[in-house]
């Protein structure tokens, strides 16, 4: 099989994937007490029968749950109408969607260059130098990163470098996403996202290379008498990246979900901040719309990986 | 024109059970453009040997003492770029498992071209070309369409045969070939052993050749190193060592070497195993297994010695052996007999203590 039929397969197999999420998602959404009727009495407490059923009526609650799930995913790929908002101010799902995915998009991209960066180079280090003491303060500090939770490294470093420091500021008002300036913004947000994949993967590199390190086929680069950086940065990243790839396109899945907790404790408007507020408000649509967009991102995050993997390993097109 | 001279090698693993000594006062010599075998049980000490002389004994093993002398400069005292432009250039290795050590995702032609490209300062057409002759010379068929196929899209004996081009890629002049045919079927073993010799003929290539196989040496080596639990045991030509072996290890191994025509039904097999390398047995290290011991061979360790005259020997020396028999220890002396098979027995001999 060519590497083109390979990927060409893997893009198809997303269909269905794609379908399965939409259902499970759907289907938690509607399992979870609260919809937009509710939400309405509550506001007002005085309404009558006649009015919550034109409520039920107007947001097609009356349906049963399979052709309400028709509907929207109807509306989804036949207009790209991911419904919207309800109460004083509606807004369409597509609209907050297009304005705050690409805030959580590059906060995201940040965070996983940030972890790559990190985890790759500390990881070849720590396999190099193995059992000695780099590895050693190595494998100390990624296990706190892995340890610390999200908001707290996040307020640790809002307090260390913005309170006391003053290297940054607490919270400013930020230029668009694109000025340049938006770089020094996505920092600390970037950091505190980063860091426990960073330690993951960083742990991940670390026994891969090692692990690689004693197979003969090094001793056979060694006797061609090439010298050890190239040994170490040919022969064996190629071979280690192979299960590395494997295991970041899982954290992406961490990277995403943690992106909800980070945009809250810095106020970056992006996605996640958006759906904990859809989710205070019971915002249904909008809860939907994110969360099948999460899906997808992990989705695509898996796609590259298996994409990635059948590059760096010759072997995997012929399985 | 003596090109290697290994003297008084002494190589010892670290380990958690206690230190190892793979190699213990090793002194050997090959000359240019011979075949040199290393023969003994797996565990001997053979792989140890040959890693050592490209230095690449790895933690926890370590390079105690003695010297080897390539072209008269020792390799252990060379600096790490020195032995870099040794290591691949001047002496090369065959590796045992090709499958092992080729690696995966690299393709073949790339994995000898780099150490082409490297040596000897090919840019990439240029090595590109030499690779597909060298693929071609050892018999890989349509050696131009098969130069970027990865290692698995070889067969095994394909896989052996291109580990051989690469370590001929340099035009080395010491080849070490750690049972290159061991994982082989019997029919490509054949092929690649001709092979390797063909080769070793044409580019003047000294050959040490690492086996457990007697056969195999019978057939293509020159001169002989038996080893035993990391020691030298016995070093002769190969005429001498078969026709005329002097320590019971070696007539131990030749006697359980299977013979088409054999009457009996079972293989004659030397008793015991191996030692442990942790604890080897004091003395000389095979007696619990010797039929000839006496007391004297478990507290006295046996120097390398020529048989003939008892005086101690060096890597200069063509004939040795390492049992107390030679240095007039033993009281009731060596009492095996040498026949061959199918014809007049050629060398028939008692030996008794002097």
């Amino acid at each position: 099989m060519s590497l083109r039929r390979f990927i060409l397969k893997r893009v198809l197999l997303v269909f269905p994937i794609l379908l399965g999420v939409s259902i499970v998602t759907f289907s938690l959404v509607k399992l979870t007490p609260g919809n937009p009727v509710q939400v309405a009495i509550g506001l007002n407490p005085d309404m009558g029968p006649q009015e919550i059923a034109r409520l039920k009526q107007r947001y097609g609650l009356t349906q049963p749950a399979w052709k309400q799930y028709l509907n929207w995913l109807g509306d989804i790929v036949l207009h790209g109408d991911f419904g919207s908002t309800y109460g004083a101010r509606e807004r369409a799902v597509s609209d907050i969607i297009a304005n705050r995915l690409p805030e959580t998009v590059v906060l995201g991209l940040f965070g996983w260059v940030f972890a790559l960066a990190i985890a790759i180079p500390t990881g070849i280090y720590a396999a190099v130098r193995k059992d000695e003491l780099g590895d050693h303060v190595s494998r100390f500090v990624a296990l706190a990163g892995i340890s610390l939770p999200n908001f707290w490294l996040g307020l640790m470093l809002i307090l260390v470098f913005a309170l006391v420091l003053n290297l940054f500021p607490v919270s400013a008002p930020r230029k668009p996403l694109w000025h340049p300036a938006t770089l020094w913004y996505l920092l600390l947000p970037g950091i505190t996202i980063g860091t426990a994949s960073a330690s993951n993967l960083m742990r991940i590199m670390r026994s891969s290379m090692a692990e690689e390190m004693n197979k003969e086929y090094v001793t056979a680069a060694r006797a061609k008498g090439l010298p050890e950086r190239t040994v170490v940065l040919k022969h064996v990243l190629r071979n280690s990246l192979i299960s590395v790839t494997t295991v970041a396109a899982f954290l992406t899945a961490a990277i995403v979900s943690g992106s909800v907790v980070v945009e809250q404790v810095f106020g970056w408007p992006g996605l996640g901040r958006e759906l904990i507020a859809a989710v205070r408000n019971r915002q249904v649509d909008l809860i939907l719309g994110i969360t099948l967009f999460t899906g997808v991102a992990i989705i695509l995050a898996n796609l590259l990986a298996d994409i990635l993997y059948a590059v760096l390993d010759p072997r995997i097109r012929y399985d | 024109m003596t090109l290697l001279e290994v003297n008084d090698l002494t190589v010892s693993f670290y380990t958690e059970e206690g230190v190892v000594t793979a190699v213990d006062d090793l002194s050997y010599r090959i000359e240019s453009g011979e075949t040199f075998g290393v023969v003994g049980e797996s565990g001997a000490g053979k792989s140890v040997t040959a890693l050592s002389l490209m230095r690449l004994i790895e933690e926890p093993g370590r390079i105690e003492s003695g010297e080897i002398l390539f072209r008269g400069e020792d390799i252990l005292k060379m600096s790490e770029s020195e032995v870099r432009s040794v290591r691949g250039n001047e002496i090369a290795m065959i590796f045992q498992d090709a499958q092992t050590a080729l690696n995966p995702v690299y393709s073949v032609g790339e994995q000898i071209s780099e150490a082409i490209r490297h040596h000897l300062g090919y840019d990439d057409d240029a090595a590109r070309d030499r690779t597909v002759q060298l693929l071609d010379r050892v018999g890989i068929p349509d050696a131009e369409s098969r130069y970027g196929d990865y290692p698995h899209e070889f067969s095994g004996g394909m896989q052996q045969r291109a580990v051989i081009a690469m370590a001929l890629s340099c035009d080395p002049a010491l080849l070490i070939a750690d049972e290159p045919t061991t994982a082989l079927d019997v029919t490509t073993e054949a092929k690649i052993l001709d092979q390797i010799q063909d080769l070793a003929d044409e580019f003047d290539t000294a050959v040490q050749l690492i086996t457990h196989d007697l056969g195999v040496v019978a057939k293509i080596c020159e001169r002989v190193m038996v080893m035993y639990a990391g020691r030298p045991v016995e070093k002769a030509s190969v005429e001498d060592l078969y026709y005329d072996p002097k320590h019971p290890y070696t007539v131990g191994l030749m006697s359980s070497i299977p013979r088409i025509g054999d009457e009996r039904d079972r293989l004659q097999t030397i008793p015991g195993t191996m030692p442990d390398l942790v604890d080897v047995p004091p003395g000389c290290a095979f007696h619990p297994r010797c039929p000839y011991a006496e007391e004297c061979c478990a507290r006295k360790r046996p120097p390398l010695v020529d048989p003939e005259t008892g005086d101690a020997s060096t890597a200069a020396d063509d004939r040795a052996a390492a049992c107390l028999e030679y240095t007039g220890d033993l009281e009731n002396g060596l009492d095996f007999e040498v026949t061959v098979e199918g014809e007049d027995p050629l060398v028939e001999e008692e030996q008794d203590a002097r």
